[in-house]
């Protein structure tokens, strides 16, 4: 029994150790700020990963989430005074509350019409915090006032990537967890033929919208960091072009492939990061990149990756 | 007992009607046989009978309850279990994570001790492992139990989709042509399946062209054409109804009423 | 009354350009299964070069012609060396693929062309003419006649002549199509070059009217994407109706409700009708079989 949870959460385990030791390496404080927006990136697309590439179901509009998440460390401390780390777990139970709400009766559309559903859920939320600029500051965005815990306050890259860094590793070993239980088979069941999950007795359309909630906690949860941690947030956040990046993240990574998720969230911080040097071109390479991983390593980086290296063992 | 009680049921499709009008009743414990050319009604049947379909008229009661309008995952937790003429595979899952999953109706873990793994999760997990490998064990595919679902042969998938079924711990279990595409030692199997599900006490209607298996095997066998009812009785009767014999003969060609009459 | 004529007047231009669109995506996705989101960058192209173009002092015709040309052979290379190597990967990755064409399109527009936002003459004048108290753009029937131009030239390809034929028996059924003898995957580059044509057309309509600038593809992907589903993907009536209603919904909201919420309205409505009808407008309601 414990070589069996060891195994499952080796990879959690190996993760945790390079969070730990990667400090070491690193030559800047600005490495530290990368490590940063990579774990809040990777949270939320293993929380993406968990709807789509375990339960098989596209969302478009996850970057919506994630502005509710920063929206509300936002909102809460500068208009009504509540303490951030309070609008953090209120943002995420707002989250699951709206992810329940629209999740029944969008989650029963499928292929391309739930991707475009869930295009004009995230979209509705975006154009809602860019023109109630009286609470959220409009497109221009807002100020986001520091994280405070017990009168200590949560500022610069080295500190947050701790934090960051910590929560990931919770998030990616629920995701394990969640994976291998009763909820995470009958998810993995509704991925490869619904019907069948059916007359076997699973409530798909319940398990589907629990799935929704969760990942839209997760979203919620990377959004508050990417405040908090920014200082600011514009609608930006919850943009149709963020959801397409967490999308790319996941879909990069290899769906499914928890690993993947982090793997997914590291090209895509670290690589926008590196072609600031090529100014104009940034773009340019952005979208060539993306189209070459996905047409030579179809499966995601982390599948493809594990399929040669079993080819060769063999 | 009378398990399952099907009166006046009806279905359309565009005009079409692909059950007409018929009335069904099986005894509990027996294999009860529906047979008919193809284009019958026979597929369209099990998915009114298993909740795919909502039929536009009629009424059936499964042990003794009305459960014409419910949806399959609440007939399947009533204990009405199927499988599927063309495969339903979860292709991504293991040999026994697929048969695990069929065990998810028993299994009574939230949702928040899944994502913390509860001691009562990894209790769960053994246990359904444990049930899993059994229900694999009854159609001999114990050895394959690790393997990936895709790397199987195709009688061996029918076999998978069984135990699947078997898993869920099903009062009456509903099998769409478990013996096609197999060769004559894989249909043995099947047949040897099917006895031991009655010996269990499960009762089991059959979908199936191989009329050896049928005839060997069923207590009752029902008839249909063109979406009605032809003809029911005992595997003698049937075989010896002149009405069914000609509409093999009809619409098959003697090949196949010579492989089922003769 | 005039009001309301107003609204109607702006809302089927817009509304004919978001039709061209969607037309865009279905053409696409009858051929291959495909959804292309690289759609709107094809109207940037069409407007931005015909900009570019005139500005270094070609006849503005000449100039439209030249980017409607240039836009289609950039359609054809991105189903040559985007679309076609990837043939068999899952809808997502496809997917993928063309939003990572559609970044690389945006990007190669910084470069090539600018940043600032442009605009063309109106092809009859500016003058609004006057009809019951409304003002009505001269561009806007030009954007009417064109974008009804086009969309019977379409369908008479596809109802008159072999290779439209081919298309449509493609869309039936791919596998039976390639047994009676049609080249699949030129049908499927042919729908590329279609549908890039077509948004060339639509971007060098609507720079009169709503100007353009090297990421104005985006939101008209949105638009056009929520317009082909709203009528039901796959259906190209279905494809024009959802870009008309989608418009004439923007100009309402944009009229009677506010004027920031009309990207709102539009995308309100089109969940509230998935919601209701699944299969979009005019889509067939499909029988699972199992």
């Amino acid at each position: 029994m414990v070589s069996l949870v060891q195994t499952r959460l080796m990879p959690a385990i190996v993760i945790a150790a390079l969070i730990v030791v990667l400090p070491a390496f690193f030559p800047s404080a600005y490495y530290y700020r990368i490590g940063v927006l990579v774990f809040i990136f990777a949270l939320a697309v293993v929380g993406l990963n968990l709807l789509m590439g375990f339960a098989g179901q596209v969302s478009l509009g996850h970057a919506g989430f994630l502005g509710i998440g920063a929206y509300s460390v936002a909102i809460g401390p500068v208009h009504f005074g509540v303490p951030s780390w309070l609008c953090l777990f209120g943002g995420a139970a707002l989250s699951g509350v709206v992810a329940f709400i629209v999740g029944r009766p969008i989650l029963k559309l499928k292929g391309h019409y739930l991707a475009v559903a869930t295009l004009g859920l995230g979209l509705l939320l975006a154009i809602v915090l860019t023109n109630e600029a009286r609470w959220t500051g409009g497109p221009d965005g807002m100020s986001v006032p520091r994280l405070v815990l017990f009168g200590w306050s949560a500022r610069g890259a080295t500190t947050w990537y701790w934090i960051a860094g910590a929560t990931f590793i919770v998030a990616f070993v629920l995701a394990l967890n969640l994976m291998d239980s009763p909820t995470g088979r009958a998810l993995r069941a509704i991925h490869d033929s619904e019907i069948a999950a059916r007359v076997l007795g699973i409530d798909v359309a319940r398990k589907k919208v629990a799935i929704f909630v969760i990942s839209a906690m997760y979203a919620s949860v990377a959004g508050s960091f990417l405040a908090l941690f920014n200082g600011y947030v514009t609608p930006d956040a919850a943009g149709f072009l963020r959801s397409i990046e967490l999308v790319a993240m996941v879909v990069l990574g290899g769906m499914g492939s928890i690993v993947g998720s982090l793997v997914g969230a590291v090209v895509l911080v670290v690589l926008p990061q590196a072609l600031t040097v090529f100014h104009d071109y940034e773009q340019v390479l952005l979208g060539l990149i993306v189209m070459v991983f996905m047409i030579f390593l179809r499966r995601g980086i982390v599948p493809s990756l594990a399929a040669a290296f079993a080819g060769r063992r063999k | 007992m009378m398990i399952l009680e099907v009166e006046r049921l009806s279905v359309s499709f565009g005009g079409v009607r692909a059950v007409d009008d018929v009335n069904i009743s099986v005894e509990a414990g027996q294999v009860f046989s529906i047979i008919g050319p193809n284009g019958s009604g026979k597929t369209t049947l099990f998915n009114l009978l298993s909740g795919v379909y909502t039929p536009d008229h009629g009424v059936i009661r499964f042990a003794g309850e009305t459960v014409t309008d419910l949806e399959p995952d609440r007939l399947a937790r009533r204990g009405l279990s199927r499988t599927f003429q063309n495969l339903q595979i979860f292709s991504r899952m293991s040999v026994l994570e697929n048969v695990m999953v069929g065990h998810h109706r028993h299994e009574d873990t939230g949702i928040l001790a899944d994502l913390v793994h509860w001691p009562s999760v990894r209790r769960q997990n053994a246990a359904t492992r444990e049930l899993a490998l059994a229900a694999l064990a009854r159609v001999g595919l114990a050895d394959e139990a690790r393997l990936a679902s895709t790397s199987l042969s195709y009688g061996a998938l029918k076999r998978l989709e069984i135990a699947r079924a078997l898993a869920s711990d099903p009062k009456l279990l509903l099998l769409d042509e478990p013996a096609a595409g197999c060769n004559p030692i894989e249909t043995q199997e099947i047949d040897r399946v099917i006895r031991s599900l009655i010996k269990d006490g499960i009762t089991v209607m059959l979908v199936e062209h191989d009329m050896r298996l049928v005839m060997n095997i069923s207590d009752r066998v029902h008839v249909l054409a063109r979406g009605r009812t032809l003809a029911e009785g005992t595997p003698e009767e049937v075989r010896s109804n002149a009405a069914v014999v000609e509409a093999y003969l009809g619409d098959h060609g003697s090949k196949e009423a010579t492989r089922a009459f003769g | 009354m005039a009001e309301l004529l107003q609204f109607i007047s702006s809302g089927l231009t817009v509304g004919a350009i978001y039709a061209l669109v969607a037309l865009g995506f279905t053409l696409i996705y009858k051929a291959s299964d495909i959804i292309n989101f690289a759609q709107g960058e094809f109207v940037m192209l069409g407007g931005m070069t015909t900009v570019f173009v005139a500005m270094a002092g070609v006849p503005l015709p000449l100039a439209a012609l030249i980017a409607v040309v240039a836009t289609t052979a950039t359609g054809l290379a991105l189903h040559r060396f985007a679309i076609e190597p990837a043939r068999g990967a899952s809808p997502v990755v496809l997917i993928m693929i063309t939003i990572g064409a559609s970044i690389f399109l945006r990007g190669v527009a910084q470069i090539v062309f600018d940043r600032r936002f442009h605009s063309l003459p109106p092809l009859l004048g500016a003058d609004p003419i006057q009809l019951g108290g409304a003002a009505i753009l001269p561009q806007s029937l030009v954007v009417l006649a064109s974008a009804t131009a086009i969309v019977t030239l379409l369908w008479l390809f596809v109802d008159r002549t072999l290779l439209g034929k081919a298309v449509i028996a493609t869309a039936a059924n791919r596998l039976a199509a390639r047994l009676i003898g049609v080249d699949t995957r030129r049908v499927v580059a042919l729908s590329f070059g279609i549908s890039a044509a077509i948004g060339a057309v639509a971007g060098i309509l609507i720079t009169p009217i709503a100007l353009t600038s090297y990421d104005a593809g985006t939101l008209l992907a949105l638009k056009g994407f929520a317009a082909a589903m709203l009528g039901g993907i796959g259906s190209a009536a279905g494809a024009v109706v959802g870009g008309v209603l989608i418009g004439l919904m923007e100009a309402f909201a944009a009229g009677y409700v506010s004027s920031n919420y009309k990207d709102a309205v539009a995308f309100l409505i089109i969940l509230v009708v998935l919601i209701s009808i699944p299969q979009g407008l005019f889509g067939r309601a499909k029988v699972e079989r199992v």
